[in-house]
């Protein structure tokens, strides 16, 4: 009886010391990284303009980088001139969403800086955010041909990043 | 007589019971969604912008008719188990639901066993 007590006693606390070995060595910062490998969304976003609406079928055929921005974000402007570079590039279409900001601002970002987007759309209320899992911006999508997500870039565009999505897309 | 009121009287409340189930109270996801842009808060004790713009979405996902574990499990595909504070039972976490349960039957074995000893 005293040995299964001492084995029981010691397995606890192996277990207890494993738990929090696990706990304290893993990454706490949050990340979307469960999305990668995953179908898109279906979606129906207006087109900046008011002019139609964007869906699945627009972005098909081709490498697309669904990119969320804002004039009122300041990662929104350095990333931009990564956004142009990439503008430059074939196989790819850059859809931009418009993230809850107002259109003057949006268009005079886009007039100063330039304008990256091949379809450019607008998300008033943040709603279609959530379908591509975005909690704060710029963040941006890699989708392939087959409509699946390759990649996801928290944060403002790096140079490290402009190169793996070229590789990826030649 | 008796009959008959007895059997509108549970009418009555298993229809009232039913209409229960059926009501998803928003204000009860909101607090078992967590603000992932905040420090410890809730959808609910939170108002920052990720925060207001998942009420939205939670309002919409009922006036759809999508209940509410349909709804956590719309938010765990977008947004990780992290997003609930109850995460639903799956295989990386299923440690977590079994082992208080295992620990009960063996920690009551091991009492009984115990004391039918010390008898």
């Amino acid at each position: 009886m005293q040995k299964i007590i001492k084995i029981i006693i010691s397995f606890i606390f192996l277990f207890v010391i494993s738990i929090f070995y696990i706990s304290l060595t893993r990454d706490t910062n949050y990340n979307t990284s469960s999305l990668i490998n995953k179908e898109t969304p279906e979606f129906k976003i207006i087109s900046f303009n008011d002019s139609n609406y964007y869906t699945r079928d627009d972005i098909k055929n081709n490498y697309t980088l669904i990119n969320f921005w804002a004039s009122w974000c300041a990662p929104c402007r350095i990333e931009h001139p990564i956004l142009m570079k990439l503008s430059q590039t074939k196989n790819l279409v850059i859809l931009g969403i418009n993230f809850k900001d107002k259109e003057p601002q949006a268009k005079t970002f886009l007039s100063e800086l330039g304008n990256p987007y091949d379809l450019l759309a607008k998300d008033k209320n943040g709603k279609h955010s959530v379908k591509f899992g975005i909690y704060g911006i710029p963040e941006s999508i890699l989708i392939n041909k087959e409509l699946m997500i390759i990649q996801k870039f928290v944060g403002p565009l790096s140079d490290d990043d402009y190169n793996n999505i070229i590789k990826i897309i030649e | 007589m008796k009959l008959n009121l007895l059997l509108l009287l549970f009418i009555f409340f298993s229809k009232f019971s039913f209409a229960a189930e059926n009501t998803v109270d928003p204000n009860l996801i909101h607090k078992n969604l967590r603000c992932l842009v905040c420090q410890g808060q809730s959808i609910s004790d939170s108002n920052s912008d990720f925060a207001q713009t998942i009420k939205l979405v939670v309002k919409d996902l009922i006036d759809e008719g999508k209940s509410e574990d349909e709804i956590y499990e719309f938010m765990s595909d977008k947004y990780g188990d992290w997003i609930v504070f109850k995460p639903q039972f799956n295989t990386q976490n299923s440690l977590l639901w079994i082992l208080p349960y295992i620990a009960l039957i063996f920690g009551g074995f091991f009492i009984f066993s115990f004391l039918k000893k010390r008898q």
